[in-house]
């Protein structure tokens, strides 16, 4: 069973052709690395599968089943989530309360609904001890490393029972013992049978998680392989033109 | 709960003691500072610590207070509400002219909150669905409702107020307890909108947009309407500060409340309100609020001229915003 599957996607805007029949599948756990050049249509791709646009042409199956997204809402119903590379998350906040933003728990006194704080903190403390990460329920984000942040905004994507979970540049901007956080944070995604799209331009992170590397180069998928039968030095040349297909 | 691991990961906290916790607040500081200028004015005059000034302070400062809780929802949501002081004169006639014809004090009342809560939605949904500014907005709004107050009173003094008369004098201006109806009810308004920022998804979301808006927007936080019920909010708070300044003051003209909401700001950034957004308490605005009333009422009694008020108010916000300037690069 594949948990995500492309067939044939191509995507245009006016003249300008950002994906050509890109086919891709992807099974539970896989953790595939998206490679490419600036412009060589990650982000496009990654909006195509989080609904944020809708493909021009080609088909999307969601384990197995064909699907077709309107809007982010219908991608995230479907088990689609994305870490945005802000993480989308507010420092001013408890981690507790970042994990269930928008979607906070209530409970009745009377007739007012009032926050379930209590179940919040458990429910969180649960995650981060699930992805295996010291962050605390009650401490603010804005006093938080880089990895914590991660943490919280993975959290986020494990509350609401995600199939497959697209982070942007995770490892962009922070620091190498935060990096190591990071990925041991896709590891434990990965563990749980989520499925994980690691959209990087760092090749050593991409080499020490993914189970597969895939390279986009002006919109066409140009490489699709398991990335123990491939190497930092096929995949950037690859990504470059150097050498056509893999 | 089963696992010791998992309880001490959810109780604990980044402060060890709650001493710790108090003294890191901005609010506790300005708080101290308040009691501080209290008691060396009980020390400094005889005139201080006296029944009739004490009440004199507590319902002076009662007004801006109740402007200030609102003021605090909107600066904590990331926005800014420049349209109070108009709201509470446009609240003011409202109830002024509707008495003064010979309704009752309860119609007049409900058509002042309506119209109060009218201005802020008005605010609120050019801000939240139209994307203008907040600081244009409610300039724009400041002008007109004050205008439209000169055109509902023709811009005459109104002090009578029909068979409702000595009510509406004994609500703004009568005691129970010992205690100003003023003060009563900004007491009540305070606990409320503390209880709400804390306890209602409501107060979670406004400090969510205030942190990050595009964090909300991105969790399905409905943003737009978030906002408009805030504005509602701070001019529900106005209006009502309206109908009571009426009573207090037995007489309501046009230029109530002119330039009152640079007051009601200064009460909410002093108390904590973080003008970026996404910081702010219900206690902050009244103790913001309080400070300021102590400072104005201590340079009277101590002879200073009211000329250097501005100047003692002015400095207050500047420190206490560098105060917490300072903290927040410590930790």
């Amino acid at each position: 069973m594949n948990v995500l599957e492309l067939k044939n996607i191509s995507k245009s805007y006016g003249a300008i052709q950002a994906l050509r029949d890109v086919s891709l599948a992807i099974e539970p756990g896989e953790v595939v690395g998206l490679m490419g050049d600036n412009g060589a249509g990650k982000s496009t791709l990654v909006k195509v599968i989080a609904g944020n646009f809708a493909p021009s042409s080609g088909d999307i199956f969601i384990s197995d089943q064909r699907t077709v997204f309107h809007k982010p809402l219908d991608a995230q119903k479907a088990g689609v989530e994305v870490v945005y590379q802000d993480l989308a998350i507010c420092n001013n906040m408890t981690a507790a309360s970042n994990v269930f933003l928008g979607r906070e728990p209530t409970r009745k006194i009377g007739p007012i609904k009032i926050v379930d704080y209590a179940f919040m903190r458990k429910r969180s403390a649960e995650l981060f001890a699930r992805l295996k990460s010291e962050t605390r329920p009650r401490d603010l984000v804005h006093r938080m490393s880089g990895g914590q942040r991660q943490a919280v905004a993975i959290a986020r994507t494990l509350l609401s029972d995600a199939k497959i979970v697209l982070m942007d540049e995770p490892t962009a901007a922070i620091s190498v013992r935060q990096v190591a956080e990071v990925l041991n944070l896709i590891r434990q995604l990965s563990d749980h049978g989520i499925a994980v799209v690691l959209i990087s331009h760092r090749m050593p992170d991409v080499f020490e998680v993914a189970h597969k590397v895939v390279v986009l180069r002006r919109g066409e998928l140009v490489a699709d392989k398991k990335a123990s039968d491939s190497s930092p030095e096929e995949i950037t040349g690859l990504i470059t033109g150097a050498i056509e297909t893999a | 709960m089963s696992d010791p691991t998992l309880a001490d990961a959810i109780n604990r906290s980044q402060h060890h003691g709650l001493i710790a916790r108090i003294t890191s607040q901005q609010i506790f500081w300005v708080f101290m500072a308040a009691v501080f200028a209290c008691l060396a004015l009980t020390i400094l005059t005889d005139s201080f610590a006296t029944e009739r000034n004490l009440f004199n302070v507590t319902r002076n400062f009662a007004f801006v207070g109740i402007i200030a809780l609102g003021m605090t929802a909107v600066i904590a949501s990331g926005g800014i509400d420049l349209s109070v002081g108009s709201t509470l004169v446009i609240s003011a006639m409202t109830v002024s002219v509707i008495m003064s014809a010979g309704m009752p004090f309860w119609v007049g009342c409900l058509a002042a909150l309506s119209v109060s809560m009218l201005v802020g939605a008005i605010n609120g949904v050019l801000i939240a669905y139209a994307k203008m500014p907040p600081f244009v907005v409610t300039l724009g709004m400041l002008s007109i409702a004050r205008s439209l107050a000169m055109v509902l009173s023709d811009n005459k003094m109104i002090y009578e107020f029909g068979p409702d008369h000595d009510f509406l004098l004994w609500l703004g201006g009568g005691a129970t307890f010992g205690l100003p109806h003023p003060l009563i009810i900004l007491i009540i308004l305070a606990v409320i909108t503390a209880f709400a920022f804390r306890q209602l998804r409501w107060g979670q979301h406004l400090f969510a947009i205030g942190g990050n808006e595009n964090a909300a927007v991105l969790t399905g936080i409905p943003v737009a309407r978030i906002k408009v019920s805030v504005y509602m909010f701070s001019g529900l708070m106005a209006g009502i500060a309206g109908v009571l300044e009426v009573g207090w003051l037995g007489g309501v003209t046009t230029n109530l409340g002119q330039a009152m909401e640079l007051t009601v700001i200064a009460a909410a950034v002093i108390g904590g309100a973080n003008l970026a957004g996404g910081g702010g308490t219900a206690f902050g605005a009244v103790i913001g609020a309080l400070l300021i009333e102590v400072i104005r009422n201590s340079l009277i009694l101590l002879g200073i001229s009211t000329f250097w008020q501005g100047t003692f108010v002015g400095a207050f916000i500047v420190i206490a915003v560098a105060f917490d300037r300072f903290r927040q690069e410590k930790t």
